[in-house]
């Protein structure tokens, strides 16, 4: 829809823009944004705006506000993961997935909050603080909770966002910008997306290139889009999937971008409901919203059977397993030599090394580098 | 580089059939191979050295292994370093084709089995000049498996004797190469270059078949010609471009293999045979001592011509070994298992490579001495010298000599000249054509060979004067005239009558 608009001229970019770093302005309390680059975005608008004018935008997302995770790589604009390890480091080159937005006119506001090196599903556990969902200052919400005693711990009354990509879910979330960022690997965009009420879409992995993006587990991360609605994630995901040559793990095929037909014919569709996902300690709530989606599309004609997934109770070892290995493995470039933080101990290598990670480092991350060592050593 | 085969360091003894040894024969018995170290002061059983060798050689491509950033000899520092190379986070590995062809052709030459589907790993460790704490390498399944070299040695200083060996090669695989560290103890850092980090090397292994530090240094001479012929490699050892590790250890005969101590990084051909003969003495008679030999890593110090223990690498490593997630699998084929719709820059075939590998240097050995009639040995010293071969053909051409005949001044007055000197061939003062011109006027019987390496006297001073002009010079001409030669000789005989 504000794509029309700006074709039709009912807004400009300029103004867009605009807007939406003021409201990024005003809903600071939410801790959504880690940097905001207003100059570079409202000289992208300006582009945009000229490129409208000659009847000539690039596409789609021309002009468009949209936000990016900090763990993905943005030339010249500071990228810290949420870490000390990477405070004040600023890449030398942009991600693909990132290039290939502004490629197409997209106008980037700024990196969005998450938790250190994306471990962690609350969005709580980054240095800069964590993020707060925008539904924790709705009338819904003040109405549920109980009213606190001091005013001073009305300001502490609020509901995480989740994660990791927190920052991204609550910027949507919060109408500060269109389309945003994150990435999945255990559930970091699904999870903040279903927090702050937005759609998160996790691309099947090989879709969409990961070059640029600050890897936790290569083999099971993927950029993630978070958007308002379900069309808006077609299109962004249209954008950005292909075959990457810097992406060794990218499918070949050729990608063709499609769009959702406006009616949806699912009576052609099997939907299954795995029995064991059926966890107990499941909240009632979310068992009665679950089987509200399974009744949308039973009455809507879709086949909707149960299912057995039978290896489910050991999904969460095999994942913990895999991914702290992974982590310890990627994390063992962070040393102070090349980039980033590096200790002011010089007695030797090693321990420059030492109290680098251990300075640069988080307890979760540090937990998970010596869970993923233990797990690789061979005695 | 070796200058010919046959001793040019000195050994405590010496292995193959035949020669003597300063401390005294070895049996030919006592292992399948005949190399033994007889049996010392106590009188106990000999010993059995065993020698295996993983060799480094560094891949001739304009680029790394996994990033596009050049492949550059003593650039300036930290000038050829990609973002990859630097281990930016977010950057990938994406594989290059030439150096994956380079490891194809190597391993067809050596006879290996080429694995169709080949996988990388991670090895971890921390180290300055390896910026993402590990090397992607190929642990699990490498490129190619189970080959053979062969390589021969002369068993004498003449090199009238030369006998064939084989050392089975278990394995090639591709790997990074990493950056260069310099310690600058008087201001206790550290320099890091990464211009190094990331070059393509291949990994070659050398199963134990080697008894001595001759046949290691013979055997990684000759690996070095076949790098060089494929171009795989240019394998400079001087450039270290081909760096060795050298597993050694002595047993018994019929008993189980000793601890192998490993010395690493040997950067020529001299050091490692030094540095192989020194271990194993040295095991040698730690163990006659009632001592143990420690499973440890040593290095060579070429100027006290022995091993020392390397000071950072004390105890096992444990590598933390794990696949390279963003490299999925290396899928090579062949003619047969070609698909159909293909795109031909994408795939690597083994069939093609196989068709277009060059003539390696066993083959061209033979080809010398079949066209010419040359001797083996001498076929050797062609190809140990660069450019040698070029030359001795070339003057081959020009001139009515018997190749036979040609092939004693080249690997005589030529080479020892250069050597002597310490030229290569290209730097000889003395081309092919002035050579062939002198070699003419020999055969024509218009100079004698005496004058004949007189005039060569001349050539080597470099003024640029032909053969024939020299010959004029110095009177050096043979007088065919038969009175004038009676009148010489009259002469002479006048002369002494008057005394």
């Amino acid at each position: 829809q504000v794509s029309a608009a700006l074709k039709e001229g009912h807004v400009t970019p300029t103004e867009l823009c605009q807007r939406c770093l003021a409201l990024i302005k005003s809903t600071k309390f939410l801790n959504a944004y880690i940097t905001v680059v207003e100059e570079t975005a409202l000289k992208q608008a300006e582009e945009s705006e000229k490129r409208y004018r000659t009847g000539q935008p690039l596409g789609v997302l021309d002009g468009i506000p949209i936000a990016v995770k900090d763990n993905f790589s943005t030339a010249g604009i500071e990228t810290t993961c949420a870490s000390e390890m990477l405070k004040g480091y600023i890449p030398p080159y942009s991600a693909t997935v990132v290039q290939k937005l502004l490629d197409q006119g997209a106008v980037l506001l700024g990196k969005t909050n998450l938790d250190e090196f994306a471990m962690g599903s609350g969005s709580t556990d980054g240095v800069f603080g964590p993020v707060r969902n925008p539904w924790s200052y709705s009338r819904q919400y003040k109405e549920k909770s109980v009213p606190k005693s001091h005013p001073e711990d009305e300001d502490s009354n609020w509901v995480i966002a989740g994660g990791s990509s927190g920052g991204s879910a609550a910027a949507v979330s919060s109408f500060t910008c269109f389309a945003a960022l994150g990435s999945d690997t255990g559930g970091s965009t699904r999870n903040p997306a279903a927090h702050c009420g937005v759609v998160g879409l996790k691309p099947t992995y090989g879709l969409i290139s990961r070059h640029g993006l600050i890897p936790l587990v290569n083999s099971m991360d993927v950029p993630g889009i978070l958007t308002r609605c379900v069309d808006d994630a077609a299109v962004v995901l249209g954008s950005l999937a292909g075959h990457d040559p810097k992406d060794s793990t990218t499918i070949q095929d050729n990608f063709k971008p499609f769009e959702l037909p406006n009616l949806i014919d699912v009576s052609k569709l099997s939907i299954g409901i795995p029995k064991e996902y059926h966890a107990p300690g499941l909240s009632s709530e979310i068992l009665a919203l679950w089987s509200k989606a399974a009744d949308l599309f039973k009455n809507a004609g879709a086949n909707v059977i149960e299912v057995s997934l039978p290896h489910t109770h050991y999904s969460i070892v095999c994942y913990h397993v895999l991914c702290t290995a992974e982590v310890a493995s990627n994390m063992a470039r962070f040393d102070g030599l090349e980039y980033g933080h590096r200790s002011d101990m010089n007695k030797s290598t090693e321990s420059m090394y030492a109290a680098t990670r251990r300075e640069g480092f988080n307890d979760v991350v540090r937990g998970r580098i010596l869970s993923g060592n233990y797990f690789l050593l061979k005695q | 580089a070796v200058r010919g085969c046959g001793g040019v360091w000195r050994r405590v003894w010496q292995c193959g059939a035949g020669g003597s040894a300063s401390r005294g024969q070895c049996a030919a018995a006592g292992s399948a191979r005949g190399a033994v170290v007889p049996a010392g002061k106590s009188g106990l059983a000999p010993w059995v050295p065993v020698v295996g060798l993983e060799i480094h050689a560094q891949i001739s491509s304009n680029s790394k292994l996994f990033s596009g950033s050049q492949v550059q000899f003593a650039a300036p520092p930290n000038s050829v370093v990609s973002f990859f190379d630097a281990s930016l986070p977010g950057t990938l590995p994406v594989i290059n084709r030439r150096c994956v062809e380079a490891a194809v052709m190597t391993g067809l030459a050596l006879n290996c089995s080429i694995n169709k589907r080949s996988l990388f790993d991670r090895k971890h460790y921390f180290y300055a000049d390896l910026p993402a704490g590990y090397q992607i390498t190929q642990q699990r399944v490498p490129i190619a498996v189970n080959g053979t070299l062969s390589y021969s040695l002369c068993t004498d200083h003449k090199m009238s004797q030369m006998v064939t060996k084989t050392v089975r090669i278990k394995q090639i695989q591709l790997e990074q190469d990493s950056g260069k560290s310099l310690h600058d103890d008087s201001r206790s850092q550290t320099l890091v270059d990464l211009n190094r980090a990331g070059v393509g090397l291949m990994e070659v292994v050398m199963e134990p078949d080697m008894c001595c530090g001759k046949e290691a240094a013979a055997a990684v001479r000759e690996l070095q010609l076949i790098l060089q012929t494929l171009g795989s490699s240019h394998a400079v050892m001087a450039e270290g471009q081909l760096r060795v590790d050298a597993n050694v250890s002595v047993h018994h005969p019929g008993e189980p293999y000793g601890v192998r101590t490993e010395v690493k990084n040997i950067n020529s051909l001299r050091f490692l045979a030094k540095a192989v003969d020194y271990e194993i003495q040295r095991q040698t008679e730690e163990l006659e001592n009632g001592g143990t030999i420690l499973n440890e890593t040593r290095a060579f110090d070429s100027k006290l011509g022995c091993t020392v223990p390397m000071r950072d690498k004390e105890g096992k490593q444990d590598y933390r070994f794990m696949p390279e997630p963003n490299l999925p699998p290396l899928i090579l084929y062949d003619t047969k298992s070609l698909p159909a719709n293909i795109n031909h820059q994408q795939v690597v075939n083994i069939d093609r490579i196989h068709e277009r590998l060059p003539d390696l240097p066993s083959v061209k050995r033979a080809k010398l001495v079949e066209q010419y009639g040359i001797l083996p040995e001498h076929s050797f010293t062609l190809l140990n010298e660069d450019g040698l071969t070029e030359f001795f053909e070339s003057v081959v051409k020009r001139t009515q000599m018997k190749p036979k005949k040609v092939i004693g001044w080249i690997l005589n007055d030529l080479l020892s000249y250069l050597n002597q000197h310490s030229l290569t061939v290209k730097e000889s003062p003395v081309n092919s054509s002035m050579l062939a011109n002198l070699l003419n006027l020999l055969e024509k019987k218009e100079i004698s060979s005496t004058a004949a390496k007189q005039v060569l006297g001349e050539l080597w001073k470099g003024e640029g004067k032909t053969p024939l002009e020299i010959v004029k010079e110095k009177k050096l001409e043979l007088i065919q005239d038969q009175e004038a030669l009676e009148q010489i000789c009259q002469a002479v005989i006048d002369g002494q009558k008057n005394e």
